[in-house]
This record gives C-alpha cells, structure tokens and sequence, in this order.
C-alpha cells in the first residue's frame, strides 16, 4: 500500500503505524458512564469494503491522520 | 541406448565457448548458451531423475520454469541448494549438479521398491494411513516417509552468497518479453514513459527464441536493440516477477548465478527488487500441457513445444524417431521443425478432421500424419522405446521420444494475485485472466491471443495504453514481422483418453498423481478442486501444478458431470516460481537481521568488562566484570554494592519524554492515574498510565522542570508505545490542549547514582553543588550546571536506596560517568548492571515489565490506591467494569523460596498447596532474585486471590524441568517498608 500521509506525501505503507477504527467519537474526558465507554473500546464495525482509519506516519513526521482504506482490496481512498 | 544428440550447426549455443561443468560427480560439457537441461539432453542423460513417490524413472519434459521432473542439487556445502529444475539453470564453467531422490543413483534406484508399494502411496494416503490404525502412527511411520518420498535436502551450513534488496519505480512495467511483450515494452517506451521489461528467461523473446523463421528473428533483434537504446528503458533477462502485491507493487528477482558472483568482492547472487509501477503490462504467455495416458511419464516423453526448443534454440535433437500426439495445430509447427532437423516424425491427432494444409506441409517434409488417433501406451523400462497407438491407426512405432501437445494453458498466475479469479475460455479450452485492475494490463497468449502477429498487436495495443494512463500519451506502435500469417490453434480438448494400456498415467508428474487418484479423491467426496490438491497433493510440488492443474480439473469435473467452469480452479499465490530464502532475507541477515540500540555509554562498557545482554533492540551492560565471571555470582556482588555502599548504573535506554505547553499539567493529569496538575516545579513523582480499557499500559517518573515544562521517563521496552499513544491523544482527540511532546531516549543519557554513600558520592563528583537533604530532598529535582554543561539531577530510587538519577546530553555522557567513578572511587564506587538493577527492584517489589503486561489493572499489581478519587484520568471508566473487580483476579504477590536448598525459576507455574499439579494453574512468577537481605530466593509473581492469602505457602511447579518447590506468600515490599532508607 502506498499511504498519502497529509505532511509527507505518499510514503510505502511500513513506515506507518495501524491506529485502529476511525468512525467513532470518542467519549469527552471526563465521561464516566461505563456503557458508552465499552460500546466506544469493544465494539466494532467490520465492513467488507471502504473503511476509516487512524494510522500514524511513525517512521516519518509522526502525524496522526484518518485514512479511507476499502479493506476487502486495500485501496485506498484517501484522507478522512 | 542414444535418444538424442546434438546438432552440427545453427541453434543459439556458442559453440566457440565450451562450457565444463560436473553432473553426479562427472563432467558435463556444453556450451554457453545451454541450459543444465539441454547440456544433460545434449550429452544422451535422459533418465536424470526419480519420482517424489514412487521411484519411477523420469526424464526432462519441458524447456522452461514449468519443468515438474528435472530438478537437481546445485552446488555443494555451504552453497548447496536443492530442487532447482534444470530447465531455467544456465550452464556455466563449474556449475555443480546432482540428481535427487534417487540412491544410489537415478539409473539404479534402490528406492525404486516404493513402485512395488504403490497402492501404500495412493492419494489420501498420509491422511488415512498415519491418522491410524493406532495412536502415534504417524510418528511410528515418519522417518520412512521423510527418507523415502521426496526432493532434495537443504544445507544447514550458512549461505555465504550475498543477496541484495532494493526499490525502483516505473511507469510501465511489462512482465514477458515474447511477441507482445517486446511490442508492449517498445511501444510504452517510444512515448517516453520510464520502462522497466522483466524477461525470466536467460534471453529476450520468448518463443520467438524456439522458433526458426528468419524473418521472425530480425524482428526479435531490431526490437531488443531499439529497447536498448532508449534511455528509458531498463530491460532485464533472468529476472522473475514472483507476485504482484497491492498499489502495483511487483516484487522482482534477478538471478546472477551464471556470472559466479563473489560475495567477498561485494558481488550479489540475487537480487530482489520491490518495485512500484505505475501500470502493468502482463504478457507472461503460456505453457504447454501434458497429455494423459497410460505410462506418460517415461523417459523420453515430453512437451512436444520443449522438443522443438531444444532443436531450434539448443541444437539438440531427438536420434532419429519421435511420434508427436495432439490434440491441436501447434504440433505441426513443432514436427515440422524436428523433421528439418534431420528426424522421422510421425503424428496421432485425436482430431478426426485435420485442415487439409496440415496434412500438405507434412507431407512435404515427410512427415505421417495418423487422424482420430491417440496413445494407447508408453514401452521402455528406463525409458521409452516404442509407443502403441490406439484408435483409428492402432499401430506400434519403434521411437526415440514422444511429443505431447495438449493444447496451451495462458500463464495467467500474476493476473489472479490481486484476488480475481481467472475464468475459463472455451474457444481456447484453458483459463484465462478473469479481468484486470485499471492500472494492470494483459497482453498475447497469456490473454488466448495465440499467433505471432496477433500478439504483436494485442501487445503494442496494451503498452500504448498502459503509457498512455501512465500520462504519456503520445508514441508509435509496433507491427510485427510483414510477412506473417497467423496459423490456426483448432483445439479439441480430450480431457480423459479411454485406457488402453495398464500403467499408470500420470496427471501430476512432480507430486505423482494419476488419473486413478484423482478418481479416487472424487469416489471419496473430496470434489471441490481446492479439497482434490489437498488431498492428492496435486500441484503442492514446486511447480505448483504449472503442467497439470487443468489436466486435473477437467478430470474432476468429468467425474462429477459438472463443466470445467463450474468446477473452478484453485488460487495463485506468490510466489509464482520458486525462490530462495536469501534473496527474500537480503541483507537482513547476521548482525543486520534487526537494528541494534547502544546507549551512549556502551563504549565505556565494552572497554571495561561489561557482558552485554539484549533487552528489546538494546544491548544493556548485563554485569560487569570486577564483579565476577558469571551472571550468578556477579549480579549479588553488585547487589551488596548497592545496598551497603554505592553504585553507578546506566538507565540511558529509558524512554525520555519532553512535553511542553500551557496545557501540560492538565495533559499530564489526564493520562496518569494519579495528580499531576499541582506537581510543584523542582518535584518528580512517579506515575501509572492507564489504556482506555482500565489496564496498565506503563509506569515511570515525571518531573515538573518549569510551569510549562515537564520531563517524562517511561519504561525501556514501552518507551515508542507510550510516545505514540500521547501523541495519538493530542492529535486525534485532545485538539483543545495545548502541549507538544518530543523523544528525547536517543538524545538523552540517564545515570543512577544508588546506595547509602550516594549523596557523600555527588559531593565528591561536584562539590560546588549542594545535594543536601534540604536542597534536595526525596522526589527532588533540579538542573544544575556542571563545567558548562547542563545536567538534570533528579532524586529518586529504583532500588529502595538513597538514590539520585543524572541526566545529561548524550555527547557528554562518557566523561560525565567517568568523572563520577573517579571522582568517588574513595568510596569504592563501581558499576552495577541490569541483573543487579532488576533484581534490586524485586527487592523493593517494584513492578516492571515483566508484570506490566499489559492485562493487569490497577488493582491487580496493587497500586489501586494510587488513583485519584475525584479526577479523571484515562482509563477510569473501565477500571470498575465487572470483570476487573472479581476478586479472585491474578494479583501480584511477594514469594519466599521455603525450601532453601532449591532453585526458584521465572515463570513457574503456581498453585494452591492442595492442587494436583496439572494445567494452567493459579498464577505464575513474574521475576525471581536471589535476595542478598534475606539470604534466600525471592520473587515476585500474580496469583489468583493475590494478597488475600498473604501467609499461605503454596507450590511453584516448572514442569519442563520437572522441579516443584514451597513458596509463602509475603507483602511484594520485601525491605525497608517505612522508606527510611529513601528519605535519608
Ligand atoms: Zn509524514
């Protein structure tokens, strides 16, 4: 996979870190209410196709961005 | 007996160049120009290999990467390297080859009685046998398997070949180079786009190089040499495109074992290219099928196209008799060929009808022609001597070889790499690709455009496009040769030839599968194709079926009444030819295998006796010699130093976080556990870090350098985890705080300064500073300026002793370390390594790495009451849910060895004292040390319940080495609870 990251450009996908699903808000700081803490960590979409993700340039500027990724085919669709 | 010899003239060998290697311990001489294959044909090897399972004699059957039967040792010692085919090797001055699977040699094979076992070796064979009839016979019948079926053996010696890895970039890569290949590569050149060809062969041109048209050949050479002189244009010869990956990525192997490649000169064997294309051009081709019947595999039975090959290209021709059997047109062009070369042709065609010009050209070289006619059988004990012909001329021929022409299989492996599926083209009876990437191409046979001219076209077609989407739209196309007619194909596929003869027919050459085991495997219920090549092995060889595949699945599908497509095929994988361990590994090998970390004071280390130890990435100073030779004794040495006077130890590797900003005390207070944000400037406090899922994730100290400055140590091992996560926090979620972080472990050295002299030991090292318990005091911190340099003095403890860690800029970390050593040698300060370091932290039950595994809570290592009640930090939430608060959590523990002339080991499995001792147990130990304050084993260690059974003496039981020993339960803070020692 090439990865367009937004300060560097397109760089091969090694010099980056997975981050995980991208589509959820994470609850404020502060929130203690247990349930939408646990739907937020342990529930997950697993979509056969376009999917958002975080994913940091670690081996390079180290920006965390979201990224479009279709999982099925690895294509990628861009910024998010 | 000769089957065959070699021509007086013509071919594309270098008969100026005699070429001298060693087959079986032999000599073997060639030219340049031939490959292993042709040279052992040229000099009458035709028996030159034993079948995987049963012993059969077998000779070579194609001339190309396909070849299921020749495969050979090359090399030897350290060099060795096993089932290369013989096909693709090219001959070289002191190439070393040996025959495999064959003892004491393939001529006489002993092993040849597994002929006479054969119905032992039938498909589901290793399922059915070694799953029964008792328990363990699969290791009872092992040994023999392994000795008797097989291939060749791998050295165990190191490889002393260099490979080399490497990227590039292109716009248009053309994988091939026969007819569309070239017309593909030279079109997308001649728009200026950047080319790279890749030709798996020694030579570019694909069947152009097995055929003999003059005309077709001045093409061929115009063609490369245009190719060469553009500038932007790469060709490559013996270079295979093993996969293609995701983006256009072609992962790209070059062989340069003909030029003898010297590693001690820097000289690579192989090279592996990952390389990004643009778009891709496939014009990979196609390969001829076997056909089935009985005895097919004998000796001297082969593809009737490598027949032609080896007479065009290799000048090695049959003796003087070959029967050529077809299914389709291209066998004309082979027994034509032959029939120039001196050799009486004679050819069954199933076909009932053959077009009348076919039967004319034969003619005219004198060949027979025999319609509606197949092979009944194969005659020859080590080699065929006579072929029995069935149907409309049912006569027996007296001949040297026999040609099979089943019809052409598209090449279509690098097509389906991506995920699409090929399917399958009637008209051509074999696969093609099922569809193609927008950035990917296909071109020629591989696409079932067969014929020179309409390859040339369908190729020039292709590298116009693919430049074109490449962003070079302007350029000229290529036309093939003018004076070319495309011959006819006029495939009728015959799948299953009624059995005439008795011997087996082979459908898998390589892995020995026969019709009868392809039958069996259905009769089974084994029907889809993916469970037939499980269970016959079919196509696991390494050819990977290239040959057989679709005489299997058409076979299958037979059985099962179902048509070819419906029946499916299998899935391509990368690599599509075999390749070696090196050339994947590269230079990644030895002491490049991973990168090495060295703190900035390793050098001192090295000089001054330390044995070193890897710790993720780092190597850490272990022990130190001035304490003793082995890690054992050394490390209580270094305790007691510690502990009764004072010590120096390097804790560089530590991970050294700067964070800055306005917002830095309310970040910092978000992410630990406990207070941050009313840190006083001048204190450190140590702090925990929670996951989101209430775990802990690390633990270490910070320090509080400014108002909006503070300096942050992690453990060593979560040092890079813990860096992304804040930086992951500050990105993604916590926009509104104004904080910067930045590594500092590299940049960084870190000393401790441990033991009860160590105040009396930073006086002496500088005595313009004052140390005091007033100026500063436990959890202290303040950077001080020492000969110009700025060092960061932070007071605080690892070990349980009065303690001070000083950090300063890498460059000046040897000398600072030295002036500490020499500066307080009065008091007998030494250096103290990692054993001593960790095994001080047991001592004071400080949790580490080895119980911050990342599945323990808060609770668990019992640091519960640490945790602010009223803020909020990350992980909170979670912390309470349900299964964090069960009680009978693994927890940590303190453990007391009560059987003291035993051992204790980390990792020993721990239970109850009235346990069977069987299974998972109740808990495990984390660490163990041998504590010089208590003269006994100590460790520390999570068990189920945890401190809730303080005082109880249980089992820890290491199976492995079948040891088990009496342990009690103690407070993990095994000295100074009061902290004394800390605040002194
Ligand atoms: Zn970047």
């Amino acid at each position: 996979m090439i990865i367009p990251c937004p300060w560097c450009g397109d760089r091969d996908h090694s010099e980056f870190r997975y981050g995980g699903d991208a589509t959820k808000d994470r609850p404020k700081h502060g929130t203690g209410d247990l349930k939408e803490w646990h739907d937020y960590y342990f529930l997950f979409d697993n979509p056969k196709g376009p999917h958002t993700e975080y994913w940091q340039h670690v081996l390079g500027c180290r920006r965390w961005f979201r990224l479009s990724r279709n999982i099925a085919t690895n294509e990628i669709g861009g910024l998010a | 007996m000769k089957r065959f010899r070699r021509l007086a003239a013509d071919g594309r060998i270098d008969r100026a160049r005699p070429v001298g290697a060693r087959f079986d311990g032999k000599p073997l001489q060639g030219f340049a120009g031939d490959t292993l294959a042709s040279a052992l044909l040229a000099n009458n090897k035709v028996l030159v290999a034993r079948s995987f399972k049963y012993h059969r004699p077998r000779g070579i059957v194609s001339a190309g990467i396909e070849e299921p039967n020749g495969l050979f040792t090359l090399g030897e010692d350290a060099t060795t390297e096993p089932n290369v085919a013989a096909t693709v090797t090219d001959l070289y001055d002191g190439l070393i080859a040996r025959s495999q699977n064959a003892w004491p040699s393939p001529d006489f094979d002993l092993m040849s009685v597994n002929s006479l076992l054969s119905p032992l070796f039938q498909s589901g064979f290793y399922y059915k046998t070694f799953m029964g009839p008792f328990k363990g016979s699969w290791m009872f019948y092992e040994p023999f398997i392994r000795r008797a079926a097989g291939l060749g053996t791998a050295t165990d010696l190191p490889d002393p070949d260099r490979y080399e890895t490497r990227y590039e970039f292109c716009d248009v890569l053309v994988i091939g180079s026969g007819p569309a290949g070239l017309a593909a590569a030279l079109t997308a050149g001649r728009s200026g786009a950047r080319v790279i060809l890749a030709e798996q062969d020694s030579d570019f041109g694909g069947s152009l190089l097995s055929g003999s048209d003059a005309e077709h050949e001045a093409w061929r050479t115009a063609s490369v040499a245009e190719l060469q002189g553009l500038d932007n244009v790469k060709i490559r010869t013996r270079t295979t495109v093993q996969g293609l990956y995701d983006a256009n990525l072609a992962v790209l192997v070059e062989r340069r074992d003909h030029l003898k490649p010297n590693a001690r000169k820097g000289q690579s064997r192989q090279i592996l290219t990952s390389l990004r294309a643009k778009m891709i051009v496939m014009a990979t081709g196609s390969i001829e099928r076997p056909m089935v019947f009985s005895n097919n595999d004998r000796p001297g039975v082969m593809l009737a196209s490598a027949l032609r090959t080896y007479a065009n290209r290799y000048a090695v021709a049959p003796e003087k008799r070959a029967v050529i059997v077809t299914n389709n047109d291209s066998a004309y062009d082979a027994a034509v060929d032959l029939a120039k070369a001196g050799v009486a042709v004679t050819i069954a065609d199933h076909r009932a009808t053959v077009e009348a010009s076919h039967f004319a050209r034969a003619a005219s070289h004198g060949i027979a022609v025999f319609p509606a006619t197949g092979i009944a059988d194969v005659e020859g004990a080590k080699g065929i001597s006579r072929v029995k012909l069935s149907g409309a001329h049912a006569v027996s021929i007296d001949c040297d070889v026999l040609g099979m022409a089943g019809g052409w299989s598209p090449v279509v492996h690098l097509s389906s790499h991506g995920g699409i599926k090929p399917k399958y083209d009637e008209a051509i009876a074999g696969f093609v690709p099922g569809g193609f990437a927008p950035t990917q191409f296909g071109a020629g046979a591989m696409m079932g455009v067969f014929g020179l001219a309409a390859a040339v076209a369908d190729g020039a077609n292709a590298g116009a496009k693919a430049a074109s989407a490449a962003g070079f739209g302007k350029t000229r196309l290529v036309y093939p040769p003018e004076h070319v007619t495309d011959r006819t194909y006029a495939i009728l596929p015959v799948w299953s030839a009624p059995q005439h003869g008795k011997g087996k027919a082979f459908v898998d050459f390589q892995s020995d599968v026969t019709t009868k085991d392809v039958k069996n495997a259905h009769q089974e219920g084994y029907q889809s194709v993916e469970h037939l090549k499980r269970y016959t092995t079919l196509g696991m060889g390494t050819d990977q079926g290239k040959t057989s595949n679709i005489n299997a699945l058409a076979l299958m599908a037979e059985h099962r009444g179902i048509s070819i497509p419906e029946a499916g095929t299998t899935t391509f994988r990368p690599p599509y030819a075999p390749l070696t361990m090196g050339a994947i590994a590269g230079r990644t090998v030895g002491a490049h295998f991973r990168p090495v970390r060295r703190s900035p004071l390793h050098d001192w280390h090295e000089k001054n006796g330390a044995t070193f130890i890897d710790a993720g990435l780092w190597k850490r100073a272990w022990y130190y010699a001035w304490a003793g030779n082995s890690p054992e004794t050394a490390y209580v040495k270094e305790m007691e130093l510690v502990r009764r006077n004072v010590g120096l130890s390097d804790v560089s590797t530590l991970g050294k976080i700067d964070v800055q900003g306005p917002d830095a005390a309310e970040f910092l207070n978000r992410i630990y556990v406990n207070g941050f944000a009313k840190l006083p400037v001048g204190k450190v406090r140590y702090g925990v870090m929670l996951n989101d899922d209430g775990v802990v994730i690390d633990d270490g100290t910070t320090a509080r350098i400014s108002d909006t400055q503070f300096y942050m140590t992690t453990t060593t091992a979560q040092a890079g985890e813990v860096m992304s996560w804040l930086e992951y926090l500050l990105q993604c979620h916590w926009t509104e705080l104004n904080v910067q972080v930045a590594s500092l472990t590299d940049e960084w050295a870190g000393m401790a300064v441990s033991g009860p002299k160590a105040r009396e030991a930073l006086k002496l090292a500088f005595p313009d500073i004052d140390v005091s318990n007033e100026a500063l005091p436990y959890m202290g911190c303040r950077d001080v300026v020492f000969e110009g340099v700025t060092l960061r003095l932070l007071r605080m403890s690892f070990s349980g002793e009065l303690a001070y860690e000083v950090h300063v800029g890498a460059d000046h970390a040897i000398p600072l370390w030295e002036h500490i050593l020499k500066a307080a040698a009065p008091l007998g300060i030494r250096p103290y390594g990692l054993e001593a370091l960790a095994s001080l932290r047991i001592e004071k039950g400080h949790v580490a790495g080895l119980e911050l595994d990342h599945r323990n809570t808060l609770d668990d290592l019992g640091l519960g009451k640490m945790a602010g009640k009223e803020k909020d930090y990350v992980g909170k939430a979670l912390r309470f849910r349900e299964d964090c608060q069960s009680p009978d959590r693994w927890s940590l523990v303190g453990l007391e060895l009560m059987e003291p002339d035993k051992k204790l080991r980390g990792g020993s499995i721990l239970f109850a004292a009235n346990d069977e001792i069987k299974g998972h147990g109740r808990g495990y130990i984390t660490s163990v040390t041998w504590s010089t304050e208590l003269n006994k084993f100590i460790a520390l260690g999570l068990f189920q319940g945890g401190l809730k059974h303080e005082g109880e003496e249980i089992v820890a039981a290491f199976p492995l080495r079948n040891e088990q020993a009496k342990l009690k339960i103690v407070s993990p803070h095994f000295i100074d609870h009061e902290g004394a020692r800390l605040n002194a």
